[in-house]
Formats: structure tokens, C-alpha cells, sequence
């Protein structure tokens, strides 16, 4: 057989395995959340795999964001807010009292609704998160670091002539490409989006889309969206959130064409509960 | 199955639907009369037969540019996106079936006097079991019953049976007297038509099962009885 590198780098390929396949990036056990006595997730237990788009979809309310929040302990932060079960990301629970919540949150970035740039120039938005966990050797290592994460987002062409303009001088769609670029610039190995294009308009909107599609090849992606066509457009999984219970969970084309449950297909198709 | 939110949308998935039917129930009627034109040797009827075909086509264009402007405004998903898929599907194989049938018609109206009892009986004895058949697929799929579009699924090798018989039946006239020929060859062609109106039948059972189920009938072994 010729063993030259064309046929080494095709029957690689082949034997790569499949990301639904591969073994979870994320893998939650039994989560519960309270905010004070009231439950607002009830044992959810589901695995995020690497390099692909999970979406967590449900009506407002349904838990889905609070879901979200669990994966990098933003829920931390809301007083009152308790969290039961296990987040394992490689073998070790992020809710153990050991772990850095700075350091995870490096490790899982986030995306906001609202656009938010740090009231800083477009470079410093980037420069700071691999500043801070020293990242960078020097200033050209950081240039590097800037550069490569807005290309990453593609936004660099866009902005590589005015670096030094404040991050809230861009419009929308960019100002939110900016925040993806300035979460990929810490080396994250996971990425948490709540809503990332509610208050883009279409066409950011798409840009985002496609900037999800091209960051699934290199980072485990959870979404929370409220577009259903959304989900089906940028997931490979789908997760149908309700009453802070996982009513299914399944292959995004399933879930979207032929639903198991019946409160899933009343969702998607937009009939009453 | 309970009403959208946006109830235009229910009613424009019922007009679609009701569309389907009103299809449906001309291809029917127009099998049964090009029948009885070909039995009474009725050839007003088998024109008049001829004459529904455009209205069929006329419906399917409107189906279809119902179902555009469902999937452009709606982004349909789940059950809804399955059912007007396979209204689409249902449509196009409605219209094929009235095309079919038209067919036969025509052809009543080229047969000589050459033609006997016996060779009219055989296309009028096949026919039954073919509109019975697009019946009960018509069934299945106004009450959506899997198991309804299953058996006439399953059936289907009863008409390819009764048309391998007809197709040895027919030459047996044509050789006992050449002056039939012509119009034997007309019978055999309404003998093919009408069982490729079964088979069109089949195709309705399929789509009428995907769009219940969600799951492909055709993947499953359906045995095939026509040798012609």
C-alpha cells in the first residue's frame, strides 16, 4: 500500500471520531438549582461534546440560561442562588471549593444578549484577558494574540486600521464579534453564548451564524437562543427546555423534524402547551 | 393535534390539506367514470372525463404555491413541515394519477368495433380494486392513520397480480382474432396506466406514513408482484 502522506492524512481522517462520538467535554450529573427556596432546575443531567454546537432552546423561564450559567459558576454571583450536582469538565467538578472561578471562566468563556466591550480601546478589549493570565510574552506576543482572535471572529479587517478606537465606537454585530474575539483570545476550550444576536439585525445576525460554524472545529459550543430557526441552523444537538426539567434532548435535525415528545413538537411548531 | 398560537397558520395547513382531498376526490371520480365511459361505451362521458384533467392541474399549481408561501412565512418544523412536504409529494403524484386517468378516457373514445365484451370486462374488472385502492389511501390520509396508509402499502401486489392476469388475458383475445389489435393495444396500455395508478397509490401511502411517523415506509421490503 503506498504509505505517503496524502493516504496517512485521508485514512486519519477517516478514522477520526465523529464529535458526538468523542468523549464530553462537559458531562452534568443531577444538577439542581434554587434561588432561595424556589427550584428552578430539577436534576438535569446531560454531556456537552467537543467541537459542536449545543442549543438549548425552551420558553422564557423554562431554566435554560440558569442552565447555561451553571457551566462556568456564573450563578456565583446571584445571592441566594444554590447549586447542586456535578459538572465534571475533564474528571474534575468546577464547583469543587478548590477551583478558581476566574480560571474557569478563562477556560469557559461567554457571550452575552447585550454586546458588552470593556469601555476600552478594540486592542485593549482583547489584550486584557490574556494580560491578566499572563499569556503573553511581550508586546509582539500580544499583537500576535490580538490579531489572531479577531481574525478568528472576523472582525480583523474590519478594525485592523483603528485598533485604538474604543470598543463601543463599532456597531452591534461587530461590538458582539468583539466579545467572541476577546472570549477566544484566553484559549478557551469551551464557549457559552446566551442569546448572542437578540439585538443584532439579520445580517450580523448571519455573521455570527457563520462564526459559530467556523469555532465549532476548535471549541465545545453551548447556545441559548430564543430563535428555534436558529438553533436549527447553527447545532448539531438540541436540548428542549421546560420547567427546568430537559424534556429531550437530541440530533438537532431529529429534534427539529421529528420530534419524540409531545411538548417538544407543541414548542417548535408553536401550538399552545 | 392542538391549534398553533398563530391560528391563520392552522387554517392555511387545513386549506392545504382540504386541497389535497378536493384533488384526490377528482382523480377518483375520474377513474371511476373513464370506467364506466369504457363499459357503457359512453363516449360523452370519457370526454367529459378528459375535460376535469386541467382542473387537477389547476389545484396542484395552487398547492404548490400555497406550500412556497408556508415555508417562506413559516419556517414550518416538526409534524407541519412533514405534512406539507408530503403535500407537495401527495399533490404531484394526485396529478399524475389524473393524467393517467384522463388517459383511459382518451382511449375509450379510440376503441373499434372490434372490441368484445370480454376485453372491456378485464379493464373494468382491474379498475375496481385501483380506485378502491386510491380510496383507501385517500382515507389514510384525511384521518392520518399510519396503519391505514400501510396496508394499502402492502396491497399493492394484488393490482400488479390482476394486471399480469388482464396483460395474459388480453393476448389471448388478440390472437384468437388480429382485427382487435388496435384496440387491444389501446386496453393494454389503460391495463398498464391503471396499474401505474397503483403504484402511484403506493408512493401516496409512503408520504402519508412519513408525515404521521416520521419514519420511512419504503425502507422496508414491499414484495413485487408485477413481472411485465
Amino acid at each position: 500500500m503506498d504509505t505517503g502522506q496524502g493516504t496517512a492524512m485521508i485514512d486519519e481522517s477517516l478514522t477520526l471520531p465523529r464529535a458526538a462520538e468523542a468523549p464530553p467535554r462537559i458531562d452534568c450529573r443531577n444538577i439542581k438549582v434554587f434561588y432561595g427556596p424556589a427550584q428552578a432546575i430539577h436534576d438535569v443531567s446531560m454531556t456537552f461534546p467537543d467541537r459542536a454546537v449545543t442549543a438549548l432552546i425552551g420558553p422564557s423561564g423554562c431554566g435554560k440560561s440558569t442552565f447555561l450559567r451553571c457551566l462556568n459558576r456564573m450563578n456565583d454571583t446571584i445571592e441566594n442562588c444554590r447549586v447542586e450536582g456535578e459538572i465534571l469538565m475533564d474528571g474534575e467538578n468546577i464547583n469543587d471549593p478548590d477551583v478558581d472561578p476566574v480560571l474557569l471562566r478563562s477556560r469557559v468563556g461567554m457571550v452575552f444578549q447585550k454586546p458588552n466591550p470593556f469601555p476600552k480601546s478594540i486592542y485593549d478589549n482583547i489584550a486584557y484577558g490574556p494580560r491578566i493570565h499572563g499569556l503573553a510574552n511581550g508586546r509582539e506576543d500580544l499583537d500576535a494574540i490580538v490579531e489572531k482572535s479577531l481574525r478568528r471572529a472576523g472582525l480583523w479587517e474590519e478594525v485592523k486600521d483603528r485598533l485604538t478606537a474604543p470598543g463601543t465606537s463599532l456597531s452591534g454585530g461587530q461590538q458582539q464579534r468583539l466579545c467572541i474575539a476577546r472570549a477566544i483570545a484566553v484559549q478557551p476550550e469551551v464557549i457559552l453564548m446566551d442569546e448572542p444576536c437578540s439585538a443584532l439585525d439579520p445580517i450580523a445576525t448571519a455573521r455570527i451564524e457563520e462564526l459559530i460554524d467556523e469555532l465549532r472545529n476548535r471549541y465545545c459550543i453551548v447556545i441559548v437562543t430564543h430563535s428555534m430557526q436558529q438553533a436549527a441552523r447553527v447545532s448539531q444537538r438540541t436540548a428542549f427546555f421546560h420547567l427546568g426539567h430537559v424534556v429531550e434532548l437530541g440530533d438537532t435535525n431529529q429534534i427539529f423534524t421529528n420530534p419524540r415528545e409531545k411538548r417538544t413538537e407543541d414548542y417548535i411548531t408553536g401550538r399552545y402547551g | 393535534m392542538s391549534e398553533h398560537i398563530v391560528s391563520a397558520y392552522s387554517e392555511e395547513l387545513e386549506r392545504l390539506s382540504a386541497e389535497i382531498m378536493k384533488m384526490g376526490g377528482i382523480a377518483e371520480a375520474m377513474i371511476v367514470d373513464a370506467t364506466r365511459a369504457l363499459s357503457a361505451n359512453d363516449l360523452e362521458l370519457a370526454k367529459e372525463v378528459v375535460l376535469r384533467d386541467p382542473l387537477v392541474d389547476a389545484i396542484e399549481s395552487d398547492a404548490e404555491r400555497q406550500i412556497v408561501s408556508l415555508i417562506a412565512r413559516r419556517q414550518p418544523m416538526g409534524h407541519d413541515l412533514r405534512m406539507i412536504l408530503s403535500a407537495m409529494k401527495i399533490s404531484s403524484e394526485l396529478e399524475r394519477i389524473a393524467d393517467l386517468a384522463k388517459n383511459i378516457a382518451k382511449r375509450a373514445q379510440r376503441l373499434d368495433e372490434n372490441v368484445n365484451d370480454e376485453m372491456r370486462n378485464a379493464i373494468i374488472r382491474m379498475s375496481k380494486p385501483v380506485s378502491r385502492q386510491l380510496n383507501n389511501v385517500l382515507n389514510a390520509y384525511a384521518s392520518a392513520s399510519a396503519d391505514k396508509a400501510k396496508a394499502v402499502w402492502e396491497s399493492d401486489d394484488d393490482i400488479d397480480n390482476h394486471y399480469n392476469s388482464v396483460f395474459r388475458e388480453m393476448l389471448t383475445y388478440l390472437v384468437e382474432d388480429p382485427r382487435r389489435i388496435t384496440a387491444g393495444a389501446h386496453m393494454l396500455f389503460m391495463a398498464k396506466n391503471l396499474e401505474r395508478i397503483g403504484d402511484h397509490c403506493t408512493n401516496i401511502a409512503e408520504f402519508v406514513y412519513y408525515q404521521v411517523i416520521g419514519d420511512y415506509l419504503s425502507e422496508l421490503e414491499r414484495p413485487k408482484q408485477d413481472q411485465v
